[in-house]
């Protein structure tokens, strides 16, 4: 399918004599990282470095890093590099299968690691792991890609230490 | 505050892949309400409607609904986030000069994917790319809150068996269901601790509430029912900077509720609560944060059975969220019924002698913002 041309899918079902269209709205999107998200994702891609952010009125250290400071609406521009250690705080096990969302097969697990160094959770992927013995206080440590984009992904998934 | 009313209330059946148009379920809900009211769309000076873009299919899909709502030759708006909060905006219309504002919530869940509708609330900058959705998150909150209170997975499945039950004297809910712990328990795991049996439903409805000022509330065919407080807070966007073990925005909320309500000890005052339980251990949680136990302690409040049906405090005797969660809609549905109670209109479900109820909505990913309105029988 070319980029850009419109995609007509109007394939109709009929049940107990109603008919439901059905469609779809895909749009491309060309979204802005900005300034803060850009130079965290560059440091992924190209030092294989953790950078988080800290808020120059209550001293909270966020990761992954934003502009401001939602406690103190307080710009941030003090970069903080993080360790690629930290704590499993909560996970959960999925089990059901959305190939259009999920960027691997299922079960696949989720955690909030709390990096050393950091205020805040970092929500990502769990691998590497017998997921039956997953548990809070774990320690995890970030596994980079091969391949590193500048996006999210560029750490694969955190794997129990 | 000025005192202001709900004087009318339409609600479609909320279920499963309804045949009808989305704009068909506004008409229904809108409809039934001025019925209710004893009006006609000319007695109505301005309309709220509440519809989100992703849900409908359709970009600036309020404009969809606008001939079913009513609004052709008024005043018309539109909200873009559940219910509760789209009532919050209808009551700050008739508290600003209207005397009547119609709000009108709908949404048909069967027609699209919740779980791709709800990954796209995340960064797409950011936690997007992991695939989360709306039960995945979820599951990240439940098993942070169990843990930190040693909350068991068979209270949460004690707040399924409540709802299901009471969805049995509900004609408009979906999902009437006589179901025990243990069916909860074996029901298939989706993400851990949430299975099947702890998550609401796919539910398509509409629901319609009229608001008036106090001049106007007494002029109409049935008994106004008070707003006596209401109010709302916003927690932190992402996920890992906010504690997801305990709601400090639903607390706030509430206690900027009860103040205005002069509601001193919830638990007590409180004669009926419908609570937004999109999924078992929310109602637990929310619980905690409105006050009707300590910290901690929604789990052992559940099993006293203070919350069921005959209790000092029944919750979500409509069946709740748990068992007919129509988005957008869901929250409002919520005010419906709990003035309903207080009309003592609720049927089979009515709460004897309810005079004071609480009715409960959420916005975004794990209940990002929280609103709760106090309502009143009597002035």
């Amino acid at each position: 399918m070319p980029e850009g041309k419109p995609e007509v899918l109007f394939e109709v079902i009929e049940k107990e004599g109603m008919l439901i269209q059905k469609g779809r709205i895909k749009v491309p999107y060309t979204w802005a990282a900005g300034k803060i998200a850009s130079r965290f994702l560059i440091g992924l891609r190209d030092e294989k470095r953790i950078y988080g952010i800290r808020c120059p009125e209550c001293k909270t250290v966020f990761v992954p890093p934003k502009k401001l400071c939602h406690q103190c609406l307080a710009q941030m521009s003090e970069w903080v590099e993080l360790g690629d250690e930290g704590i499993l705080e909560t996970f959960t096990i999925v089990r059901y299968s959305e190939p259009a969302i999920h960027p691997v097969e299922t079960p696949l697990a989720y955690g909030i690691i709390k990096l050393k160094g950091a205020d805040t959770g970092m929500v990502h992927l769990i691998g590497e792991a017998d997921l039956t013995q997953l548990k809070e206080g774990l320690r995890m440590k970030a596994v980079f890609r091969e391949e590193r984009k500048g996006n999210y992904l560029d750490i694969k998934y955190f794997k129990p230490v | 505050m000025e005192r202001a009313a709900i004087i009318g209330i339409g609600q479609t059946k909320y279920e499963k892949e309804k045949d009808g148009i989305f704009a068909e379920l506004v008409y229904e809900a809108t409809s039934r309400a001025l019925d209710d009211a004893g009006m006609k769309i000319k007695d109505i000076d301005n309309v709220v409607t509440i519809s989100n873009d992703f849900w409908d299919g359709r970009t600036i899909s309020c404009m969809a609904v606008a001939d079913a709502a009513g609004c052709h030759g008024k005043d018309a708006s539109t909200v873009e986030c559940d219910g509760a909060f789209g009532a919050f905006y209808g009551l700050m219309r008739v508290l600003s000069g209207y005397n009547t504002t119609l709000v009108v919530a709908h949404s048909k869940v069967s027609e699209g994917n919740p779980r791709i509708i709800s990954n796209a609330a995340f960064d797409p900058i950011y936690e997007r790319s992991l695939g989360l959705d709306a039960i995945s998150s979820s599951a990240l909150q439940a098993r942070a809150y169990m843990k930190r209170f040693g909350i068991t997975e068979e209270q949460c499945a004690l707040v399924s068996v409540k709802n299901h039950k009471n969805a049995r004297n509900n004609p408009y809910t979906q999902l009437p269901l006589d179901i025990t712990v243990e069916d909860v328990m074996k029901s298939p795991k989706l993400a851990d601790p949430i299975k099947l049996l702890d998550t609401s439903p796919i539910t398509d409805g509409a629901c319609a509430v009229i608001f008036a000022v106090e001049g106007e509330a007494k002029k109409w065919a049935k008994k106004p029912i008070w707003v006596k407080g209401v109010a709302h807070c916003t927690d932190a966007y992402r996920l890992g900077e906010r504690d997801l073990t305990y709601s400090t925005a639903l607390e706030s909320a509430a206690r900027k509720a009860y103040q205005m309500a002069g509601i001193a000890n919830p638990s007590h005052e409180i004669d009926i609560a419908e609570v937004y339980d999109a999924f078992s251990y929310m109602e637990l949680m929310w619980y905690e944060a409105l006050g009707f136990c300590g910290k901690g302690d929604g789990g052992k409040l559940i099993e006293s059975g203070k919350t069921q049906m005959g209790g000092e405090l029944p919750v979500n005797p409509s069946g709740g969220v748990l068992s007919a969660h129509s988005v957008l809609v869901a929250g409002l549905a919520r005010i419906a019924e709990a003035a309903l109670q207080l009309r003592g209109e609720a049927g089979k479900r009515q709460v004897p002698g309810a005079k004071v109820a609480l009715a409960h909505g959420i916005n975004g990913v794990c209940a990002q913002q929280h609103c709760v309105w106090i309502l009143a029988s009597e002035k």
